[in-house]
């Protein structure tokens, strides 16, 4: 289980978070949507120590992760994340597989390089990649394919938390649908806790257990996908429908 | 008032600025020193810079110590032949090129080579996020990124200096027997006696200290990179500047060290 408490974040004068307070039970997807801007990403990184919260507290299973940690404790931390980036974030100067394959080559996770590489090309084909892309560079993929790719990487060391960072951002809808659903059926068949940013609805309704909105720095409503449309949340009916009228503003 | 005191202001801020920026690289420089120690090594990038560092900087090195050492063979002699010492050519070239423009040379060509491409290299993954992808996938940038390539730099740097210094000299003897009318054998002859360990042994200090100056600038200046291209510019530009500047005022500390008596 991950729990936000009262969690803030400024840089310089912007204040991005202001007191988010949030509950993602274990096996559980959820969902933050929001506005561009509205510190979605902060918040995840939070969690991960990329980013050092000014105030509050967030634990992973009771353990405390905004305090400092010994190495070995953070790698055995970060051991049990996966994360899919908004760009992919793939390593360039690498081949596909090795990039898979990160964790298993190196670190306390290496395995023998034919045991790293099969189960490399045993993930690409997880995400509806052939083998043959193995031996590619990530600069010779489609953004598709990269994130399929990035896909693969997150899941490769069988992490019980996944993250997802804008998974559908700048895929087709016909792509988007299929990220969508490689999402869903790889954190059920997993049991991992998802945790995922967006703002594209059809991600929403395709990748969500629960949804939160984040507005103005603080966690806006959080509820089951299935309540989303009645919430009566103002905030959260223009958002998922999309208007340009209401409490939002539409200039930022 | 405030005319007097703006000046003052600008100058306070500067040098505060100055200050801070030198703790930082200073506690970079040691953070990245200590991963040499703390396992785990990453040896494969180590190799890798070791290569793009050393070997492939090889011909750039060779050909600026080339027509460097020749250059100063010609205006030694045209400048000692006003009072009757062309003579000399051989030892000037040799401790010119030995004790200052040898390792000076290598330090800035390695600035402008590998420090720029360290920094953009090392900007773009920060930008797209590849830096952040690292530390979830359990590795950590320091030890990745700068400790292979700062440790690669110390200990090639200094061979580059050397092949620098023996092609500057090189040129100097082309230039000395093929133009000047320099005996080969006794021009080779003057060199090597009038070299000391002292000149040699100082050439590849500098070449060391050169070395660490240019990789740690381009690994501090990448990680600190601001957003879009225009960051990565940024960074490649500021950590070009900085190496090069530091690169020409370590040169002048050191020698004052080695030579002033």
């Amino acid at each position: 289980m991950i729990t936000l408490e009262n969690v803030h974040k400024s840089f310089g004068p912007k204040k991005v978070l202001q007191g988010v307070n949030l509950e993602i039970p274990k096996g559980e997807s959820m969902v933050i949507i929001g506005g561009s801007g509205t510190g979605k990403s902060v918040m995840l990184k939070s969690v991960l120590g990329l980013v050092t919260p000014d105030k509050g507290t967030i634990t992973v299973d009771g353990q405390d992760v905004t305090n400092a940690q010994s190495s070995k404790e953070r790698d055995a931390f970060l051991a049990r994340f996966g994360m899919l980036f908004q760009g992919g974030a793939l390593f360039d100067s690498m081949k596909v597989w090795e990039n898979v394959a990160f964790r298993l080559l190196r670190g306390s996770l290496k395995k023998p390089l034919a045991e790293a590489r099969s189960i490399s090309i045993e993930k690409l084909r997880r995400v509806g990649l052939s083998p043959d892309v193995a031996d590619l560079y990530p600069s010779e993929l489609s953004g598709g394919m990269q994130k399929r790719v990035g896909l693969a990487r997150a899941i490769a060391a069988e992490p019980e938390i996944i993250f997802f960072d804008e998974p559908t951002t700048g895929l087709d809808p016909i792509m988007s649908g299929v990220i969508n659903d490689l999402i869903r059926e790889i954190v059920v068949e997993m049991g991992a806790t998802a945790m995922t940013i967006t703002h594209d609805m059809t991600s929403v309704r395709a990748i969500a257990d629960k949804v939160a909105m984040l507005h103005n720095g603080v966690i806006q409503w959080t509820g089951p996908i299935v309540q989303m449309d009645e919430s009566g949340d103002p905030h959260l009916d223009q958002f998922t429908h999309g208007r340009a009228d209401g409490p939002i503003e539409s200039i930022r | 008032m405030k005319v007097i005191t703006a000046p003052l202001a600008h100058l306070g801020r500067a040098v505060l600025a100055l200050l801070a920026i030198t703790g930082r690289v200073t506690i970079f420089a040691s953070d990245g020193i200590s991963h040499f120690f703390r396992p785990p090594f990453y040896w494969r990038e180590f190799l890798v810079a070791l290569g793009q560092i050393g070997w492939l900087s090889l011909p750039v090195v060779g050909l600026t110590a080339f027509f460097t050492g020749g250059a100063l063979a010609l205006q030694i002699y045209a400048g000692g032949a006003r009072f009757s010492a062309e003579a000399v050519v051989p030892q000037i070239v040799a401790i010119g090129m030995v004790r200052e423009l040898g390792p000076v040379l290598v330090g800035l060509m390695i600035a402008a080579r590998v420090t720029s491409s360290i920094a953009a290299e090392i900007a773009t993954m920060k930008v797209t996020e590849q830096i952040d992808a690292l530390v979830t996938l359990s590795t950590h940038p320091m030890k990745y990124l700068t400790a292979p390539r700062v440790l690669a730099a110390l200990l090639v740097v200094p061979l580059l200096v050397g092949v620098g210094d023996i092609i500057g000299i090189f040129g100097g003897y082309v230039v000395g027997t093929q133009q000047l009318g320099f005996n080969p054998a006794s021009y080779i002859k003057n060199t090597v006696d009038f070299l000391e360990f002292t000149d040699v042994f100082s050439s590849m200090v500098k070449g060391c200290v050169f070395g660490g100056i240019a990789a740690t600038m381009g690994c501090y200046f990448g990680m600190q990179s601001g957003r879009g291209a225009q960051g990565v510019g940024q960074a490649t530009k500021a950590s070009v500047q900085a190496a090069a500047v530091l690169i020409l005022a370590a040169n002048f500390l050191l020698t004052s060290v080695f030579f002033s008596s």
